[in-house]
């Protein structure tokens, strides 16, 4: 009988320090995610150093109890993957290094992971991935349509050309003075308005798959303003139900052309904004037509930042004999294809 | 002992094997880049050289700063994630100390070891030698290199200076102090994991899960917080 297969998963890339331990690259045996939200709440954002002194504070921390949870010692595992990047630097740097300190304590391989297939991965502690599939990353520093025809082969078919649709929504909220982090605000105050606000949708040229919110984002803060001086009132909730109306027409009218175009079997939800519940309600509703496509929507604690996300990656590339050795270093504008 | 010593805390990269009394390696360059990158592989060089397996290692000493915020963070986080997997005790010595130590030891006087802070600062302390130990007069500090020589003034013993940083500050430290200042041999002017190690070694542990950086500053927007909060709580 095959022996189980157990990665330790490691992801400090942006305001998480986090730890899990993956069974047989399906199997959630130990997550454990220190967040540092609160810390950064007063500074309306992520400040990348006080990031990277709270990760050195949190790390053996993590470790520690991720390893309490699973019940196991260190020689029971069968490498360590970690998050490579992208990312905040001086955070990786933090997991890169605890990675390789422990890899070479312990005598183990060493996976890099990409953290965006880290969030693709996350879908596979749900169900088995079925190929060819897409994927549709939406995160605060992503947004991204992927294409994956086998295990770790990753396609870019479309990205943002400028901000990351979570970057929209945080920078939306601040115009109508929501606290950080401004995404889940902006989707409950939808949900109590109605779209009433005519806002933009950028389409791009004819058969593109990349997004661009800049314009929505200026939309919206425009309206704010003129209204303003026309001594108008604008009602918060319906802008904001307009605003994600705007973003949510956009994403799911393109993952359901690239769906088609692509053939593909199954469609998967990733990152932060997935735990937006207008986006998951219109994906559910337009995929419920199309019955030989299935919808994956992880739960929401495997949509933010996690470690078992890396650890379901890093299982993959382990077997495919992705390796690092200890000169690996933080690369925060790594990209994806690197695994192609 | 078997100890294993880690300084990536600002120029030099530096890692040493330790046995009781024998220094039995050390690996040590003094390029301000890729500490990342190159730090664990020093290590695994420097232990596979020596035969030493990583079971074998019985105490960890780290530099714990002042320095490099980036770079302080890179040893300390190796040094404790070590020291937790193998379940050996961890000790943190000063990034000052650690450079002052090998010319103090017998030196009859003062000895300032320093790091540009930038914009007219540095981290420096204040060192005695006495009898071949090290005694602190004065604690890790960011001062402006001007008030820090002004505050030398009325001490009566000779002040030798070290540190790869003097040459930005060695006129003014001329100017303030005369002839009582001294300044290392370019020799001398970098931090030795050896010293380290020796530092370290009869030291307390650390708790491992709360040792962290002595970065002496806080973060940035933590200070201009705390600022803002301050002045708002005035009135
Ligand atoms: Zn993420």
């Amino acid at each position: 009988m095959k022996k189980d297969q157990l990665i330790m998963g490691m992801e400090t890339s942006c305001d998480e320090t986090a730890v899990a331990i993956i069974k047989n690259g399906r199997e959630i045996v130990a997550n454990v995610v220190a967040s540092q939200i609160e810390s950064h709440k007063r500074f309306g954002g992520v400040v990348p150093e006080i990031a990277s002194r709270h990760h050195v504070e949190q790390i053996t921390i993590v470790l520690e109890e991720a390893m309490n949870q699973a019940g196991i010692q260190m020689t029971d595992l069968d490498a360590i993957a970690v998050t490579e990047g992208p990312g905040l630097v001086g955070a990786l740097l933090i997991g890169v290094n605890a990675a390789k300190a422990l890899a070479f304590a312990n005598n183990l391989p060493l996976v890099p992971v990409h953290h965006i297939a880290g969030h693709i991965y996350a879908n596979r502690l749900v169900t088995e991935m079925m190929f060819p599939l897409l994927s549709l990353v939406v995160s605060g520093g992503h947004t991204e349509l992927v294409y994956m025809k086998e295990h770790g082969h990753f396609e870019v078919i479309g990205e943002t050309r400028d901000d990351a649709a979570g970057e929209a929504y945080d920078k939306v909220a601040r115009t109508l003075n929501m606290p950080y982090p401004g995404g889940p605000h902006i989707d409950r105050m939808a949900h109590e308005g109605s779209p009433t606000i005519d806002l933009p949708r950028a389409w791009l040229e004819e058969g593109s798959y990349d997004f661009s919110f800049s314009g929505l984002k200026s939309a919206v803060i425009n309206t704010v303003h003129n209204a303003e001086q026309r001594g108008e009132i604008i009602e918060p909730k319906d802008l904001a139900a307009s605003f994600q109306e705007s973003v949510i027409d956009v994403l799911v009218t393109k993952t359901l052309r690239a769906a088609k175009e692509y053939k593909v079997h199954q469609v998967l939800l990733a990152g932060g904004v997935a735990a937006n519940k207008g986006l998951r309600a219109a994906l559910e509703k337009s995929f419920s037509e199309l019955s030989d496509i299935e919808l994956v929507i992880p739960p929401l604690a495997l949509c933010t930042d996690n470690a078992a996300m890396i650890g379901a990656a890093g299982s993959i590339l382990f077997e495919k004999g992705k390796r690092a050795d200890l000169a690996l270093n933080a690369n925060p504008g790594l990209d994806i294809d690197i695994y192609n | 002992m078997k100890i294993l010593a880690i300084d990536t805390s600002n120029y030099a990269l530096g890692v040493a094997l330790a046995d009781n009394d024998k220094i039995l390696g050390e690996y040590i360059t003094y390029s301000k880049k890729n500490h990342s990158i190159r730090i664990m592989p020093a290590i695994q060089t420097l232990m596979k050289d020596c035969d030493w397996k990583p079971a074998d290692i019985e105490k960890i000493v780290v530099a714990k700063g002042p320095g490099s915020y980036t770079g302080v963070r890179i040893g300390v986080t190796i040094a404790k994630t070590m020291a937790w997997s193998l379940n050996v005790p961890l000790s943190g010595v000063s990034s000052l100390e650690v450079l002052a130590s090998g010319a103090a030891r017998y030196f009859d006087g003062l000895v300032a070891p320093l790091f540009d802070a930038r914009r007219g600062q540095v981290y420096t302390a204040l060192f005695k030698g006495e009898e071949g130990e090290l005694k602190q007069i004065e604690k890790d500090q960011l001062a402006m290199m001007a008030e820090f020589a002004e505050s030398l003034k009325n001490r009566k013993e000779q002040i030798l200076f070290i540190g790869t940083d003097i040459h930005i500050h060695q006129q003014l430290i001329e100017e303030v102090l005369g002839d009582r200042a001294l300044f290392a041999e370019m020799t001398e002017h970098n931090p030795r994991p050896s010293e380290l190690a020796l530092l370290g070694r009869n030291r307390p542990s650390e708790d491992i899960h709360s040792f962290v950086p002595n970065y002496i500053r806080l973060a940035e927007a933590e200070a201009n917080w705390l600022e803002k909060n301050r002045k708002t709580k005035q009135g």
